[in-house]
């Protein structure tokens, strides 16, 4: 995991980390935008609203309402809870379409029951995870703010939180204080052999409990539990390869075409010239 | 800040119980138009305190000619929805604050956003 500098839950509580400067970036870096926006999407995506109609949503650390912004392009209208008012101030110049609260998630969402349609929030629920002053306790604050959620939320909807846990303690709280509070479901990793693209989405269901989605580049999640471990020859792949090199082969090509698939990067489809050798020149 | 919102919000000021309907203390109040979306409206509605947005539309002297009971049939009553859409989505209110019913404690309104901050002793 990253080191604890890389982190700015650790540097200081959201709403000093997120001041004007942090959050002009919200708004000019296009790569930071662009990553928002796809991160919105995929939530979005996993929330599972039933199509063609438009839904009341939240959305947890809307900040400048990036995530906002693509709600309103899909139609829905959204209520956007930040902690930052410099953020707010952003999506204020925005003109985002949504409705914004100042409000700290960790005191409980100030919503009556049954009101939202969904739930989603990028990278906001680490935050919580944090004591920033001597009266706070990281489990009892993630209790409230899911306890809340889950009563604002009409039964049989779902919230979708795409987080950047520090380690699996750290994820365990959070899904632990979460099954209290009421809810179901679970993580959905996206892209779990890939350091970069790797994405964590906690799906969560109030209510009716569903099918928890698959991650996206995941063979292996769809692959039934075995009680037998299966033989696999693939520890002696290369033992009778005898002084040929083990990385010319088509064999390891295909294997690292393969790896780099799952991964989430582009390659190319393989075809009957896939690692064959070209005729000799002179 | 939409009336929308506002009859969703309640007070969560600790050891209030119910906190709602918050009273609406406006200074400054703006027309913003919303394009009309009659299917969101009649969604809406059933899970609207039709009490709480009368009294609303009282406090800002928006509430015009809106019926105190909620007009059975009102899914095919175009002119009824519109108005509903008007109050719902297009008056907001800019600054002023918000007033929790049991408590008495103040949410400020500023540039449209209410504060619903508490401090360490009332969270």
């Amino acid at each position: 995991m990253a080191s604890s500098c890389r982190r700015p839950e650790h540097t200081a509580p959201p709403e000093v980390f997120y001041n004007e400067a942090e959050a002009k970036k919200y708004s000019q870096n296009s790569r930071m935008i662009e990553i928002q926006t796809q991160m919105s999407e995929r939530a979005v995506e996993l929330l599972n609203l039933p199509e063609e109609q438009s839904c009341y949503l939240l959305d947890v650390g809307c900040g400048s309402g990036l995530s906002g912004d693509y709600l309103s392009e899909e139609g829905h209208y959204w209520v956007g809870v930040d902690i930052s008012t410099a953020m707010l101030d952003v999506a204020l110049d925005r003109e985002v379409e949504g409705d914004l609260l100042v409000g700290d998630m960790g005191q409980g969402m100030p919503f009556r029951p049954g009101t939202f349609d969904g739930c989603i929030s990028i990278s906001a629920l680490q935050w919580l995870c944090n004591a920033d002053k001597r009266s706070h306790s990281p489990p009892k604050r993630l209790y409230t703010f899911f306890s809340s959620l889950y009563s604002s939320l009409s039964r049989g909807s779902r919230a979708v939180f795409q987080l950047y846990p520090e380690n699996s303690e750290q994820l365990e709280l959070i899904t632990t204080q979460a099954m209290r509070a009421g809810f179901s479901g679970g993580m959905v990793v996206d892209y779990p052999n890939s350091s970069k693209a790797k994405k964590f989405f906690l799906c969560l269901f109030a209510g009716a409990s569903g099918v928890l989605p698959k991650g996206l580049g995941s063979e292996t999640s769809d692959r039934s539990v075995q009680d037998q471990v299966q033989f696999s020859g693939q520890r002696c792949r290369f033992k009778n390869m005898k002084g040929k090199s083990a990385k010319k082969g088509r064999d390891w090509i295909l294997e690292k075409k393969e790896r780099r698939r799952r991964q989430g990067r582009e390659v190319r489809a393989d075809t009957k010239y896939t690692g064959r050798q070209r005729r000799p020149h002179f | 800040m939409k009336l929308l919102t506002h009859n969703m919000l309640t007070s969560h000021v600790k050891g209030v119980t119910k906190g709602y309907p918050l009273l609406i203390k406006a200074t400054e109040v703006k027309m913003n138009e919303v394009e009309f979306n009659p299917q969101f409206v009649s969604r809406m509605i059933p899970k609207l305190e039709w009490s709480a947005l009368v009294q609303a539309a009282d406090e800002l002297g928006q509430r015009q000619d809106l019926p105190g009971e909620l007009v059975p049939d009102y899914e095919k009553n175009e002119d009824f929805l519109k108005k509903v859409h008007r109050l719902l989505l297009e008056v907001e209110v800019i600054e002023g604050c918000l007033q929790c019913p049991e408590s008495g404690r103040e949410f400020p309104i500023s540039r449209g956003i209410p504060n619903m901050l508490l401090s360490e002793d009332e969270a």
